[in-house]
């Protein structure tokens, strides 16, 4: 699948100048974040300096009080939460997500994530039978049919076995062998090559 | 018209799938009238003039009850920040999200109003303007409950906030929609307050769902 | 219209607020007070008594006006809110959050003067018209702009939200008005037809316009005064508001 409408060394998102106080502390001042095509930039630093409201920021879930970003049109973002609705099953609540983006997903793509993220025998199951590993992976499919050019990742790794944890890492790959680009908050090694880390300190 | 079918279809059998949870409006409509029969005596005088108020406040409190609970679950488990990312344009899911919560809780008191108004002993001939006005009325109550959700999305259940938000908007709604029976009680046509509840209903549909997505975001950055 | 835009600018930061307010207040203090005062004596000693209320009709002077400015007060939210939404103000925000408690508080004033008026003159304390019950109304409109405030766990994030809140409850006053009044009309008691209000002569007239202004400009340098206190305390990191504090 390629994206023609990704260039090479293209920012796929430009921030600059963040600041934000939440709750009297400031959380980050005159902050630039560029990302490029082909880019994964992580977040570094401990509990509470401001990774998870960073990213929503760029997301746009959270309003900065100051700077500028410039966002794609579209992009995927993946927080703490699952995003399942837990009367549904995986697949209903991938089809409801590929619904939300007007995408004509076919029954086969999305039949063909679940399967992916391993989930086939659950895949009518409602979530709340799930295990959080696997509520964790059902929210992984939302990457495996995504053609979002930027990934926005809150701590992707929590709650996922090395299956699932090996299998992030080949969706990060091949996300930007085709020119998307991610930023990972995280504070485990994610073990990438040539990725950019900014550090945020509490 | 996609995000509006795709909402409505998902958030309607989520309703369906929580059956017992879905059937609480209706239980709680006919046990808060029949308190109300309890607290005024059966006697023949005092039941049936208040009857039509009566059920216009308990559909009122089905309303507000019922809403509290709009965007919580959805907004604990992440799938509202997914709304608030992808739905474009954020209206037209917001509307879908309500017709299918109207569907659960305000039409089922609408279709069970006849049955109410007798239970009640409310005089037959507004039995009819009852439902009209039910029908007309409870969407817009789901509409203004919708807002008043969408602001108090995430910040914990109970004490009651939203139906302090609530009620004051809920004014109007509820004074065109027993008025219009007490109208017919008097002799007289209901036209004017139907028309009125009309009005409220059309103004509603077109300006809530943009309140309510506006205070979705502002929700998030609580 | 250069001049203008920079002062809508400069009024925007907390910082130039806090210190050009502060000759403001005390001047408002002051003209607000006189007035209330002249109104007052004028009203409650000087002016004549009703033909036919008495000297009961005298909770006029203070009703008419704490009803009138509680409305204008919620409007003024209301416009502040639309300020916030459109241009992200805070001094808007401070302002909705200063004003509402006064608001609320002027409310009452008028419910209870209205109560006390009520009970002499026509025998009950409450009347559900259209003009009291917007009042109450009004009340609740008030408490929700300060309970929703209250109940967000970051305030300093509220703006938005107390913001649509203003702005919805603003559309609603002309239906809810409008509905009530209708049932009114609905439900009139025949026994009790309110009276109009007694028509004014020149001799009631002047001490309630001094009243009305002399309330407007008091309760403007209240809110004033609640603005600044809000102002210190939203920027107590910031250099200025600490340089205040070791000043004192």
């Amino acid at each position: 699948m390629h994206r023609a409408d990704v260039l090479l060394n293209q920012p796929l998102i430009e921030a600059s100048d963040l600041s934000c106080t939440v709750a009297g502390q400031l959380l980050f001042d005159r902050l630039d974040v560029t990302v490029l095509s082909g880019d994964v930039l992580e977040l570094w630093g401990p509990n509470g300096s401001g990774k998870s409201t960073l990213l929503r920021c760029l997301a746009g879930l959270f309003s900065v009080d100051a700077g500028v970003i410039k966002r794609p049109e579209h992009l995927l973002y993946l927080g703490h939460r699952s995003g399942l609705n837990e009367s549904l099953s995986p697949l209903e609540n991938l089809r409801w997500y590929t619904g939300l983006r007007e995408k004509n997903t076919s029954s086969e793509a999305l039949s063909t994530a679940i399967r992916r993220v391993g989930l086939e025998s659950y895949k009518d199951a409602p979530c709340r039978t799930l295990s959080a590993g696997q509520v964790r992976r059902a929210s992984l499919a939302r990457l495996c049919i995504s053609d979002s050019p930027l990934w926005l990742l809150d701590e992707p790794m929590t709650s996922l076995d090395d299956d699932a944890a090996a299998l992030l890492r080949t969706l990060i790959v091949e996300h930007r062998s085709m020119g998307g680009g991610s930023i990972c908050a995280t504070h485990v090694d994610l073990g990438f090559p040539e990725t950019r880390v900014l550090e945020l300190d509490a | 018209m996609g995000n509006f079918g795709v909402q409505f279809r998902r958030d309607l059998l989520i309703a369906i799938r929580g059956r017992t949870e879905t059937a609480n409006p209706v239980a709680f409509f006919v046990l808060a009238l029949s308190l109300f029969v309890f607290a005024v005596g059966t006697d023949s005088e005092t039941l049936p003039r208040v009857a039509p108020g009566v059920v216009w406040v308990v559909a009122l409190f089905v309303a507000m009850l019922s809403t509290e609970n709009l965007f919580h679950r959805d907004y604990d488990d992440g799938s509202l920040e997914l709304m608030l990312l992808h739905n474009r344009p954020l209206f037209l899911g917001v509307l879908g999200k309500l017709l299918a919560h109207w569907c659960v809780s305000g039409l089922p008191v609408a279709i069970l109003s006849p049955l109410a108004a007798v239970f009640i002993n409310a005089p037959p001939e507004i039995i009819v303007t009852l439902v009209g006005t039910l029908l007309l009325g409870t969407p817009v109550l789901t509409l203004i409950g919708g807002i008043g959700a969408a602001l108090t999305a995430g910040l914990g259940r109970g004490g009651l906030l939203l139906a302090v938000l609530v009620m004051p908007l809920y004014i109007p709604v509820l004074i065109f929609g027993s008025g219009a029976c007490y109208r017919i009680l008097d002799g007289a046509v209901a036209t004017g307050p139907m028309l009125w509840l009309t009005a409220l209903l059309a103004g509603s549909i077109t300006l809530a769902p943009f309140a309510i997505g506006a205070a979705l975001k502002g929700s998030q950055e609580y | 219209m250069g001049l203008i835009k920079d002062a809508f600018h400069r009024m925007g930061s907390p910082r130039f607020f806090y210190h050009g307010s502060s000759l403001w207040v005390r001047g408002l203090y002051v003209g607000g007070g006189l007035g209330l005062l002249v109104g007052s004596f004028w009203g409650l000693v000087l002016a004549p008594p009703d033909k036919y209320q008495g000297h009961s009709f005298r909770i006029m002077y203070m009703h008419v006006p704490s009803a009138h400015l509680a409305e204008m007060v919620y409007f003024a939210c209301a416009v502040a809110g639309f300020v916030y939404l459109v241009w992200r103000m805070k001094m808007a925000d401070v302002f909705i959050t200063a004003a509402a408690p006064v608001g609320a508080i002027l409310t009452m004033l008028a419910l209870a003067s209205g109560i006390l008026w009520g009970m002499p003159t026509w025998g009950t304390g409450w009347v559900w018209d259209m003009r009291t019950t917007s009042v109450l109304v009004l009340l609740f409109l008030f408490f929700g702009l300060m309970a929703l405030r209250q109940a967000i766990p970051r305030p300093d994030r509220a703006a938005y939200s107390v913001s649509i809140l203003a702005l919805v409850g603003v559309i609603n006053i002309p239906i809810i008005k409008y509905s009530v009044d209708w049932f009114a009309t609905l439900h009139q008691p025949a026994s009790i037809t309110l009276a109009s209000e007694p028509t004014i002569e020149t001799s009631m007239l002047w001490p309630l316009l001094l009243n009305a202004i002399g309330l407007y400009v008091f309760i403007a340098g209240v809110i004033l005064a609640a603005m600044r206190l809000e102002v210190l305390k939203r920027e107590h990191a910031t250099e200025w508001v600490r340089a205040i504090s070791k000043s004192r």
